[in-house]
């Protein structure tokens, strides 16, 4: 559609101003912060300095790959499971996948917190059957536990919705020319779902290499992720804050995200002409 | 064959619900415990409805859900016409900015916003972060999304329809709300909805943008957290569980009614 002239103009005014002023320029004062000092004075100490953080962020990036791909070899059985339902149990099932991540993600992690416990339901259970009982909680364990739990659902949702989209006949057309399940699996289902792979693992990973309120709740101050850090800069307590570090931190969080979705978007984009040349 | 893969579902559906199973049954705890389970009582539930910060939080949460979806809903709305009638670099450009929201993790969109209140309001004597702040945040966040469900309808529209209405005399106005409006509602509604639910579940931007006057039931429930174990939470829990699959059931009956409708139709004209 194309409204054309000057009131197109006029429309987009206020969203213009409004992006500027609260995506823009934010941005623009991050990274201002992240190159100068307390005093407004240019420096690349804050730079330097994130090289003390190298280990967090190697910490944060192995527990969010950890995760994703737990999430990944866990959700795409489930999802083609259901893909396999009839239309009407698909819905439901689909339902009851979005129902968890419809509840706010602090309850859900609170929730483990509640279970995982020294004195907790799994102990309990544990001692009930004359085990010992053994520590979980503030663990690199449970803090992996709480992000594939709470970021499951976002890996189903879009496998399922690709594979529903495979059309039945292709597999029947690989199944008449002699295919067998593991060869259908590999040459055809899986190089057409790698779009629905591609975003569950972008949708896991960047909230869960980003997260702070996991490690805090499930970590017991014990894993300290680069979220934590970032966060301990901004609301820590009035010693421990320093914007300009934070900003420096949050700048090389966004680098690296930047990063992994362009490779992510870019194996897509190969391995999906790959995967048409394949059914084609 | 058949067999495994139900079980394993079955297995990952416990999965997903057995952490919800156990906050829905420990809000019925007539102790403050979170094993040992005593009588059936109803007492965090009336604790909860005690708890004016519990209350006002919630409160705080729904009336920025509310202005913030409606106001992105308006904004985008006319951002997305706009938008749709550009081209080349300006469209590739403006795309771009919509999208830094979007990609970026919450963590850096909440910081980024804090940095910029922290650098000019509280350089205004009397200016604080609060309510006004949180608002903004959650406008800036939502516009984005309402532009991505309106941007396809209006790419899906035929232009033909408004330019006939100006043809046949009426006024530029007129016609967008009576020809464009009506088309592209859908993706209007949709927007409209997703900022809603995306404003209602934030925790990081609110967190970090909120101060201590305007803090939003998340904001309430993660420093519920981190002090002394309180059924309460689950009882806040159950509740919203119950709010969302009620929710989530009349949408779902509401769909397969509309598409049993839509099939009939069909029918009809069959």
């Amino acid at each position: 559609m194309n409204s054309g002239g000057v009131g197109k103009r006029l429309t987009i005014a206020p969203y213009t101003l409004w992006m500027s002023v609260f995506v823009v320029v934010p941005i623009a004062l991050v990274i201002y912060y992240a190159f100068t000092d307390g005093h407004g004075r240019l420096t690349l100490e804050n730079m330097k300095s994130i090289a003390d953080y190298g280990k967090t962020f190697f910490m944060s990036i192995k527990l969010a790959l950890f995760s994703t791909a737990i999430c990944l070899l866990a959700a795409y059985p489930v999802a083609y499971g259901i893909s396999r339902f009839e239309a009407r149990r698909q819905q439901t099932t689909i339902m009851l996948v979005m129902l968890p991540m419809w509840m706010n993600f602090l309850i859900r992690t609170y929730a483990w917190m509640t279970i995982l416990e020294g004195n907790g339901l799994i102990n309990r259970l544990v001692r009930a059957f004359g085990g010992e009982g053994f520590s979980i909680i503030n663990t690199n364990g449970a803090v992996v536990l709480g992000m594939v739990y709470n970021f499951l659902p976002y890996m189903i949702l879009p496998i399922y919705t690709v594979l529903t989209k495979i059309d039945k006949s292709t597999i029947e057309a690989a199944q008449d020319l002699g295919a067998n399940k593991a060869s259908i699996f590999r040459r055809v289902l899986l190089p057409m779902s790698v779009p629905g792979i591609i975003s569950g693992i972008t949708m896991v990973f960047v909230p869960a290499v980003s997260t702070f309120v996991i490690s805090k709740l499930l970590g017991g101050g014990k894993t300290f992720l680069i979220g934590d850090i970032i966060e301990n800069y901004f609301l820590g307590n009035t010693g421990s804050v320093d914007y300009n570090i934070g900003a420096a931190l949050s700048l090389v969080l966004m680098a690296l995200i930047l990063i992994s979705t362009t490779v992510m978007n870019h194996f897509d984009k190969d391995m999906g002409e790959g995967g048409g040349g394949i059914v084609g | 064959m058949k067999f495994l893969s139900r079980l394993y579902t079955f297995l990952v559906f416990g999965f997903l619900y057995a952490p919800i199973a156990v906050m829905v049954v420990y809000s019925f705890n007539s102790e403050k415990s979170r094993t040992n389970f005593g009588t059936f009582s109803l007492r965090w539930y009336i604790e909860l409805f005690s708890d004016s910060v519990i209350l006002k939080s919630l409160y705080i949460s729904l009336v920025v859900a509310v202005l913030s979806a409606l106001i992105a809903t308006v904004i985008g709305t006319f951002a997305a016409v706009g938008i749709d009638g550009m081209k080349g670099a300006m469209k590739k450009a403006y795309l771009t900015v919509n999208n830094i929201p979007v990609v970026n993790p919450d963590i850096v969109t909440a910081i980024s916003m804090m940095v910029l209140f922290v650098f000019f309001i509280t350089r205004i004597n009397g200016l604080n972060m609060g309510f006004g702040t949180l608002l903004i945040a959650h406008i800036t966040f939502n516009i984005p999304y309402v532009i991505l469900s309106v941007l396809p309808k209006l790419r899906g529209m035929d232009s033909n329809i408004y330019h006939a209405a100006l043809d046949l005399g009426c006024p530029p106005t007129k016609s967008f709300i009576k020809v464009v409006i009506p088309e592209i509602l859908p993706g209007i509604i949709t927007g409209f909805i997703m900022a809603f639910t995306l404003s209602l579940d934030d925790f990081v931007i609110s967190y970090f943008n909120s101060g201590s006057t305007a803090q939003t039931l998340p904001v309430t429930i993660y420093s519920m957290t981190k002090r002394p174990y309180s059924p309460k939470i689950n009882a806040l829990s159950t509740l919203l569980f119950i709010s969302v699959m009620l929710l989530l059931v009349v949408v779902n009956a509401r769909q397969s009614a509309g598409e049993k409708r839509g099939s009939d139709k069909r029918k009809g004209v069959r």
